[in-house]
């Protein structure tokens, strides 16, 4: 009895892991580094995590963990409340209609499709951010962090890859 | 492998697809709502943030103290290559620096007398609480930094937050024990400064950009690009003369001003409380002689 109660709590703390290391990434990626202008050009850690989940686990990234993952980083970066939210929604919806072309990609093409999907919730975001401002945004600081950011995918889905192997299995 | 299988079965049940759908149409929906009420400056969102931050702050408090110690420990290597050389350069300052010294107080002292004679009302006196930085904003689209300061050190709103260089920015959100600083380069950020000898007033705006812009200048007004910039005071909630930066380029499409601050090297903010002389004076600053009057 005892023991089923901990393996039920075992796989529970297990699919929650996707969740968690998203949410201390979003931490880690605040953390000051006192490198000259690397903060504006931070990769958008949370949107590497959630296109990965998705792609991989998407009953582990479920729209309320999404959700969840968007507020959080929204309230702590001191943006605009809910355009991180749909930003990321949008990359749910992308990999979720487009599963057949994802799920039978390999690690490169990935990266590859990362590009574009990446581009869409950038985009989204600027755009949002634009409404809400209610004037047009300077495109160059988005431009900059949108190239980190897909620069930075191969090493954060590599180090998701090992997690899930060790984590989840 | 069996799990994996188990759950491709469960989402293709049509009402498990049903329910998934539902469930992003009204997360979507709720993330717009959210967007309104930011939108309309609510208090609940402001709220929301500095709950989220306080609870957030002592992991990022703890993830910052080792990047500070590392970059710490590798400035002083290259400190100690360099010490030769920069111990003569300083001391060639120090000696340009006493002299200033003298001149200041002697202009302070002819200051204070002219003051007396004219009776004019005293600057209240200034109270700085120096915070830690324990979050760097990361994205594009906001410039704005948490320090380990809150309500319980006395930080409140509109606050200026000040490097040795010069101003930073203002305290545009405070939690019990954490705060969030607006720097000058934010699109949010707004602050009125006098610029150039003849001291005239204009706007400070941010655009994200390193370097932000002069709005509301005078079209007579002629500046040139080396004219320094610091804050008026209009407004009550800064200081005045607190140095800003110094003016970049002048085009016909604006004027843009680099800010004196060394933003890569920001590791304490000096938060200035300048609405409550006197109230929240702490022991140290009386000590210090010569300060605060």
């Amino acid at each position: 009895m005892k023991q089923a109660l901990w393996h039920r709590l075992d796989i529970i703390a297990r699919s929650l892991s996707p969740l968690a290391m998203t949410l201390l990434l979003i931490l880690l990626g605040m953390v000051p580094l006192q490198i000259p202008d690397i903060a504006p050009i931070i990769p958008a850690l949370a949107l590497i995590a959630v296109y990965y989940w998705a792609v991989h686990r998407p009953e582990l990234m479920t729209v309320w963990a999404i959700f969840l993952i968007g507020l959080f980083q929204d309230l702590v970066s001191g943006g605009h409340v809910g355009v991180g939210i749909l930003a990321l929604l949008l990359v749910h919806i992308i990999v979720d209609t487009q599963r057949r072309i994802f799920a039978r990609s390999s690690f490169q093409a990935l990266w590859v499709l990362f590009a574009p999907v990446a581009a869409a919730a950038m985009y989204l975001m600027w755009l949002l951010n634009c409404m809400m401002q209610g004037e047009f945004l300077e495109v160059g600081p988005v431009l900059f962090q949108y190239l980190t950011t897909v620069a930075a995918y191969p090493c954060l889905a590599w180090l998701f890859a090992q997690a899930q192997k060790v984590l989840i299995r | 492998m069996y799990r994996r299988a188990g759950s491709v079965v469960r989402l293709a049940t049509p009402v498990k697809a049903w329910a998934q759908r539902f469930a992003l149409l009204l997360l979507i929906g709720v993330a717009v709502a959210l967007m309104l009420l930011d939108k309309t400056d609510s208090v609940v969102i402001e709220r929301a943030r500095s709950v989220v931050t306080d609870a957030v702050s002592p992991l990022l408090a703890a993830a910052a103290r080792p990047v500070s110690t590392f970059n710490e420990m590798t400035e002083r290597g290259t400190q100690l290559v360099a010490v030769a050389a920069e111990n003569a350069a300083l001391r060639e300052r120090n000696e340009r620096l006493q002299h200033w010294h003298a001149v200041a107080r002697r202009l302070e002292a002819e200051n204070t007398a002219l003051r007396n004679m004219l009776s004019l009302a005293p600057d209240p006196a200034l109270h700085f609480v120096t915070a830690r930085v324990i979050g760097d904003q990361g994205g594009a689209f906001v410039r704005s930094m948490l320090v380990n300061v809150g309500n319980r050190e006395g930080v409140s709103r509109g606050q200026a937050a000040l490097t040795g260089q010069g101003l930073a920015g203002r305290v545009a959100e405070v939690g019990a024990h954490t705060a969030r600083v607006l720097l000058l380069t934010d699109m949010n950020s707004r602050i009125p400064i006098l610029v150039g000898e003849t001291r005239d007033r204009a706007m400070l705006a941010g655009d994200n950009t390193g370097q932000p812009r002069l709005l509301y200048l005078e079209p007579r007004v002629e500046l040139k690009v080396g004219d320094r910039v610091v804050t008026s005071g209009h407004g009550g909630v800064f200081p005045p003369g607190l140095p800003v930066g110094q003016v970049v380029s002048v085009r016909d499409g604006g004027v843009r001003v680099q800010p004196f601050v060394d933003w890569g090297h920001m590791e304490y903010l000096r938060l200035v409380n300048y609405k409550l002389p006197g109230i929240l004076r702490s022991l140290e600053e009386s000590k210090t002689p010569g300060t605060g009057r």
